[in-house]
């Protein structure tokens, strides 16, 4: 069970990494806020708490890997190397320009990034990739794949999930962000995928559902994650797209959107009264 | 003793490979008795990987084992390798620059029974196209053993186009080999031939009947169809009254407009491409009949010449 102090530390960091999201999309430039925002406790425990990481040694072999699959939201993957000092703070408001270094989405010129991914559903078979070489050059590596509710809409997920069953990859753990939207409307609407519990099941993965914004909840899957041998394991993390932010909540209006000046001011000062509440 | 056999030089040469430095992996999608992957499987189980028949998993699972430092070859048909796995070939693999090795299999026509679904007539055109991706075709197993033993150390992905049958031997054994390379393997002054794979030995054969003809031939193997030695293109371009390429693809997007496109904004003798017109392939009883329904012969590489020379 994750401690008290530890939940209140990364919820704090999840606050910060959203602030930081805001900043980087700014006044009006078109940024993937909402699905950055649902993934901030989960980007916070891993990178903060759950992940063998140091980002003084961000490229040592057997660090564990943090792949965004759902490329589109890299400003919370962007914000989290931000915290940690290995993308510098100045690089903040360069996302997306011909100046800064920042893509659209990930690449590896930016330091501390794993992958190219944003051709959504390829991340998944990527990490499966990474384990497998990891696992025959004996690392302890785990690596954790982060995948929309929306993209996995994409059958290379599933012929990904197959072949980490197949291969008994119990050094990769998956979270769905079930946030419920997608580009241009609720998940339902657009293509649903019901009974997601049970597929991941009978495709011999172990799933945990969890509360996709409480930390302590989080932080226990991924212990439970990576405690369970012989097969992978995948989180289907309940989430709010838009999370945070009370006019971008539970809308696919704010999944690639830009924001006014008075948006932005009321989104920083929500998040940090948020932030203020876990004092 | 090198086999005349292709896939079988491929194979033995990956396993070669894999006894060399333990990073090479082997990846396949249930076709490793036709791509000879299973020779690998053999000496090295613990190093293939057998993906099922999921071409797009395999090759975005090969960029996550280079990105952990290995050298993955993935394995398929060449029609399924370029085309099923485009986008996970451009995307997870070319932009990040990453060391896969993409084979190729029964290239061209050379899987002359199965038919236009499995025959592949545009994957170089593909390839070229994708920044960072390099494109080689050995025109024998002596090529293909030497170009194996270079994708140790080449930085960055290559694709090998890998002909399906036995070859005629037609490269020098004790040449060295660097990918890039153009080779001059016949010298002569009327006529330029730029040839790839098989075409290479048609292309020998077509200056044979040509010098019967008073004509002297050059043959120059352009087994790197990319990054393009642009200088060695012009050079032997030169001096000559006509040039033919002679490739077993598609007249779009292959050697012939690689071979263009190195000539541009340089005078030239006129240029004509032996290959396959903008269609479909089809099934064939044999490999040699398929090829002749095509006009990829000596015999039609010789009358291109002409023409061109009569033209002058």
């Amino acid at each position: 069970m994750a401690k008290p102090n530890e939940i209140r530390r990364i919820a704090k960091i999840a606050c910060d990494l959203r602030a930081d999201v805001v900043q980087m999309i700014g006044v009006g430039k078109v940024g993937h806020i909402g699905g950055s925002c649902s993934l901030a406790e989960i980007a916070a425990s891993l990178y903060f708490s759950k992940m063998n990481f140091d980002p003084k040694d961000y490229t040592n072999k057997d660090r564990d890997r943090f792949l965004l699959s759902k490329g589109h939201t890299v400003p919370i993957q962007y914000a989290s190397l931000i915290e940690l000092g290995i993308i510098p703070r100045e690089d903040i408001t360069g996302l997306k320009t011909l100046k800064g270094k920042p893509q659209g989405h990930p690449d590896m010129k930016t330091p501390g990034m794993e992958a190219v991914t944003g051709s959504l559903g390829q991340g998944l078979s990527i990490g499966v990739g990474m384990a497998l070489a990891l696992r025959y050059a004996k690392s302890p590596a785990h690596v954790y794949v982060v995948m929309g509710d929306g993209e996995i809409a994409e059958g290379q997920i599933w012929e990904a999930a197959m072949a980490a069953a197949r291969y008994k990859l119990d050094s990769v753990t998956g979270i769905v962000d079930r946030n419920h939207f997608q580009a241009t409307g609720a998940t339902k609407d657009i293509f649903d995928i019901p009974n997601l519990e049970a597929k991941w099941r009978a495709f011999g993965w172990n799933v945990l559902s969890v509360e996709g914004h409480d930390v302590g909840a989080i932080l226990d899957a991924l212990d439970t994650a990576t405690a369970t041998k012989g097969v992978p394991t995948v989180l289907i993390a309940e989430t709010v797209k838009g999370k945070g932010i009370s006019f971008a909540e539970n809308t696919s209006a704010f999944h690639n959107a830009s924001l006014t000046k008075p948006q932005y001011d009321q989104a920083l000062a929500e998040i940090a009264e948020a932030k203020r509440n876990l004092q | 003793m090198t086999a005349a056999n292709l896939r079988t030089a491929y194979g033995e040469s990956l396993v070669r490979l894999g006894r060399k430095d333990w990073r090479v992996m082997a990846l396949e999608a249930d076709l490793g008795k036709s791509t000879q992957s299973v020779m690998f499987q053999a000496e090295f189980p613990d190093r293939y990987f057998q993906m099922g028949i999921a071409e797009q998993d395999m090759t975005s699972t090969a960029a996550g084992m280079a990105l952990a430092g290995m050298i993955p070859f993935v394995h398929s048909f060449a029609v399924f390798a370029t085309g099923r796995a485009y986008d996970q070939l451009r995307n997870s693999i070319c932009i990040p620059n990453l060391n896969v090795r993409i084979c190729g299999s029964s290239a061209g026509l050379s899987d002359f029974g199965d038919g236009k679904t499995h025959q592949s007539i545009e994957d170089v055109a593909l390839m070229r196209a994708i920044p960072n991706m390099a494109v080689i075709c050995p025109a024998d197993s002596i090529e293909c053993e030497k170009m194996m033993d270079a994708l140790l150390d080449w930085k960055g992905p290559v694709y090998i186009r890998i002909n399906r049958n036995d070859l005629p031997f037609v490269t020098p054994v004790d040449e060295p080999y660097h990918i890039g390379k153009v080779t001059k393997i016949r010298d002569g002054k009327h006529v330029a031939i730029f040839g790839a794979g098989i075409m290479v030995s048609k292309a020998l054969e077509a200056a044979v009947e040509l010098e019967k003809d008073g004509i002297s031939v050059r043959v120059i193997n352009v087994s790197t169809l990319k990054p393009l030695d642009r200088e060695a293109i012009v050079r032997y371009a030169a001096g000559v009254d006509a040039i033919v390429t002679a490739e077993e693809h598609s007249l779009i997007g292959g050697l012939g407009s690689a071979v263009m496109e190195a000539l541009r904004s340089v005078s030239h003798a006129p240029v004509e491409f032996v290959g396959v017109p903008d269609t479909f392939g089809m099934s064939a009883e044999g490999y040699d009949g398929l090829m002749a329904r095509y006009g990829l012969t000596s015999a039609a590489i010789a009358a291109t010449a002409k023409t061109l020379l009569k033209g002058k």
